[in-house]
């Protein structure tokens, strides 16, 4: 690489986070702290059943004796759980809004502000949004079209009111409370989330959105999503998350949970740009998140696509366990790393019915120090007869100061499976990026082309409002342009 | 058009261009032919701005220092090469890449991005002049092209970029007389009183296609002879063995 090359690539390394303004905004807080106590008055303040209370404080007393784990390919300060607020919440939501009429117009400008508008007049043509800030969630719009085809889609504090036996049945049963360091702690003092489900045979009418937001200081955000599709039926479900730039680190430690019955199909997109600290390495997001879903019948199918753009730090694995026969997982990964962020995620895929397969995808780009790994796990247990998996992870490098990296782990009990792996590494070519600019492309245009080229696999698997999303914020990500 | 001084480059002790001197005016075509390493690539590279460094003397193009510019300035002011060797971008269409490059142009004079219908359009015409199929232009850029297809392509976004002046580097090389024949139709239809075209090559070949008004024979980073197309003709029959005998012995030079 020439010094040209160099220079060009270095200037793209200084980016801007443009969703990094705060709200001010009143707010209900905890203090900083966390013990039985907490996690008692947190169940309290959301009313809940007993039930919920009693399987807080189960978590609880498991996360108490669980270390933290360190095998992640990342490196961090250790985290003070002692020192984070457990709750925060807009002051307005202590009588909840009843309407989008009542919701404090600064929210609504925030979430405006964003892109994402909830006001009915504005509202994103079929894609109906949940919006989450900081702890609670504050605005789901299209709710009467989706209770016309029988949907359920609401906070999930609404859904522990409304629908308790739903969540009774399905809660922890595909990440149980006591699975993860992370996944306890969140079971322990878990805020809200989203709630779907979808009943037997219907397709959902509309993408499903989830908008998630941090805005308060010295808070976490543990939120939950708990998504049921029954027997052949289908949703379409996206994730974006976005946070205001502070010099602390924050915590965010959701976990995910999809079930899938026999011939339904979830496909859940995330496009997840939280702020991923600054140039020198100050601030920014962990997180640190637990994402699984089952295909609990036959010919279930299971998608997860990811952008994950943001974050200081990211340890994630949005897996599949093929409990039903011909179960189909898939995983379609883009992992960018720039400045000093750090990405160890992937996926697992448990081969547990006949004829299960998946496939998995995954592009990692990596920029300034950025270090970038993929960490993914094929598990074909022995009753597994005729299971298929097809991987294949690239990388993307630019400058020298980055890093990418590949940890797979194949585990096969069943001799009839068929298991590929395929990796590579490669560099922005000088060549490539001189063929653009002879054709009047700028550095940056020429940059951003050929890294959503190599992208491209993954993007053509988002719906299509989240691919242009996807493909700018990759963009901006990489040129340090203000948006 | 484009006016190229006492042009050196050295890197080290090497001298790969040893003092170009040359003139190219608005609507000539001229052809610069050399047997491999004496340069000629190194001259596509400064006029294009791939090379940076290691340059003195001075180029000058419609006015500007060319020198001066990036390599995208050049190119949004009409300078067009078509690659020896076009590199491979996986993933990106190629319409996409084409239809970015003639916004950028466009963007550059001031003008609105291109009508998607009136693009498909010309791109479709231009196509047909070249024998190209549909499905190329959903193809990734030159990745898993054939050595012909990529030679097309280049002349496919030329004549889409309509350039002030166009290189064309080695475009014959690889090329099958057929294939020939279609390329240089489409470079002859891109000519006219406005533009300039500079073809780069080793054989004579393509100058029968397309008729050059001056001739230069480049040796050792330095041209050494120039003259009427005929000059061609004289290569292809007594090799450049010719040429440089003719500089050591002038009297004795076949006319």
């Amino acid at each position: 690489m020439n010094t040209s090359t160099a220079q060009d690539i270095s200037e793209f390394v200084g980016r801007e986070y443009k969703e990094g303004f705060t709200t001010d905004i009143e707010s209900d807080t905890f203090p900083p702290g966390l013990d039985e106590d907490v996690v008692i008055a947190l169940s309290e303040k959301k009313n809940e059943p007993r039930f919920m209370t009693d399987w807080r404080l189960k978590a609880f007393a498991r996360w108490k004796k669980m270390q933290e784990p360190v095998w992640a390919h990342v490196n961090y300060t250790p985290i003070d759980y002692q020192s984070i607020s457990y709750y925060s919440a807009p002051k307005s939501d202590a009588d909840r809004p009843k309407s989008l009429d009542e919701v404090d117009p600064k929210l609504l400008e925030t979430y405006e502000k964003l892109g994402i508008p909830l006001s009915e007049q504005k509202m994103l043509a079929g894609v109906a949004v949940d919006a989450v800030f900081d702890s609670v969630s504050v605005a789901t719009t299209f709710k009467k079209t989706l209770a016309d085809a029988g949907v359920i889609f609401c906070s999930f504090s609404e859904a522990v009111q409304e629908y308790p036996e739903l969540v009774k049945k399905y809660l922890g049963t595909v990440v149980p409370s006591g699975d993860n360091f992370f996944a306890a702690l969140n079971s322990a003092v878990f805020s809200d989330g989203s709630f779907v489900y979808i009943p037997k045979g219907v397709r959902c009418p509309m993408e499903l959105s989830t908008y998630f937001r941090i805005n308060a200081m010295n808070t976490g955000q543990f939120e939950r999503t708990l998504i049921v599709a029954d027997e052949g039926s289908y949703v379409s479900y996206l994730e974006g998350c976005t946070a205001p730039m502070r010099d602390e680190n924050q915590l965010h430690a959701a976990v995910v949970e999809l079930v899938a019955m026999k011939d339904a199909e979830i496909k859940y997109s995330t496009v997840q740009n939280w702020y991923p600290g600054d140039e020198e390495g100050r601030g920014g997001i962990y997180n640190f998140v637990t994402k699984r879903g089952a295909c609990r019948g036959d010919n279930a199918k299971i998608s997860w696509t990811q952008v994950e753009t943001g974050s200081a730090i990211t340890w994630k694995y949005p897996s599949v366990m093929l409990e039903g026969d011909r179960s189909i997982g898939e995983f379609y990964s883009v992992a960018l790393t720039n400045n000093y962020q750090q990405a160890d995620t992937g996926t697992k895929m448990v081969h547990i019915g006949k004829d299960t397969s998946s496939t998995i995808i995954s592009k990692g780009v990596s920029a300034g120090k950025g270090q970038n790994s993929y960490r993914g796990l094929v598990r074909i247990l022995k009753g597994a007869a005729n299971a298929r998996n097809y991987s294949q992870c690239d990388s993307l490098l630019m400058g020298d100061k980055c890093g990418a990296h590949t940890f797979p782990y194949i585990e096969v009990k069943n001799p009839s499976a068929k298991v590929e792996h395929e990796a590579t590494t490669s560099r922005i070519s000088e060549d490539q990026l001189f063929y653009c600019k002879q054709r009047g492309l700028s550095e940056e245009d020429s940059v951003s082309m050929i890294v959503n080229g190599f992208c491209k696999e993954v993007f053509k698997e988002l719906p299509m409002e989240f691919a242009v999303e996807a493909q700018k914020l990759l963009g901006i990500s990489l040129e340090g342009a203000v948006g | 058009m484009l006016s190229i001084r006492n042009l050196k480059v050295e890197i080290g002790d090497k001298k790969i261009l040893n003092g170009i001197d040359l003139s190219v005016n608005a609507g000539e075509i001229h052809a610069i032919m050399g047997p491999n390493g004496s340069g000629k690539s190194t001259l596509a590279n400064v006029i294009t701005g791939k090379m940076e460094e290691n340059i003195s003397g001075t180029v000058e193009y419609q006015g500007y220092d060319l020198l001066e510019l990036d390599p995208e300035e050049r190119a949004r002011e009409g300078i067009f090469l078509a690659f020896q060797h076009p590199t491979e971008i996986p993933g990106v269409n190629n319409i996409y890449l084409i239809k970015a490059a003639v916004n950028a142009l466009r963007k550059h004079h001031g003008e609105p991005e291109v009508d998607a219908i009136d693009f498909l359009k010309l791109i479709r015409a231009k196509m047909k002049l070249l024998e190209i199929n549909e499905s190329f232009l959903y193809r990734s850029v030159n990745d898993g092209f054939s050595g012909g297809e990529k030679k097309r392509n280049e002349i496919l976004q030329m004549l889409m970029l309509e350039p002030q002046l166009a290189l064309l580097d080695e475009t014959d090389s690889g090329l099958d007389i057929d294939a020939l024949k279609v390329v240089s139709r489409g470079v002859n239809s891109l000519a006219d009183d406005g533009r300039s075209i500079i073809i780069v090559t080793h054989f004579p070949r393509i100058l029968e296609y397309i008729v050059p008004d001056r001739v230069h024979v480049l040796l050792n980073g330095k041209i050494v002879h120039s003259g009427d197309k005929d000059t061609a003709h004289d290569l292809e029959k007594y090799g450049y063995t010719w040429v440089t005998e003719r500089i050591n012995n002038p009297s004795e030079a076949v006319a």
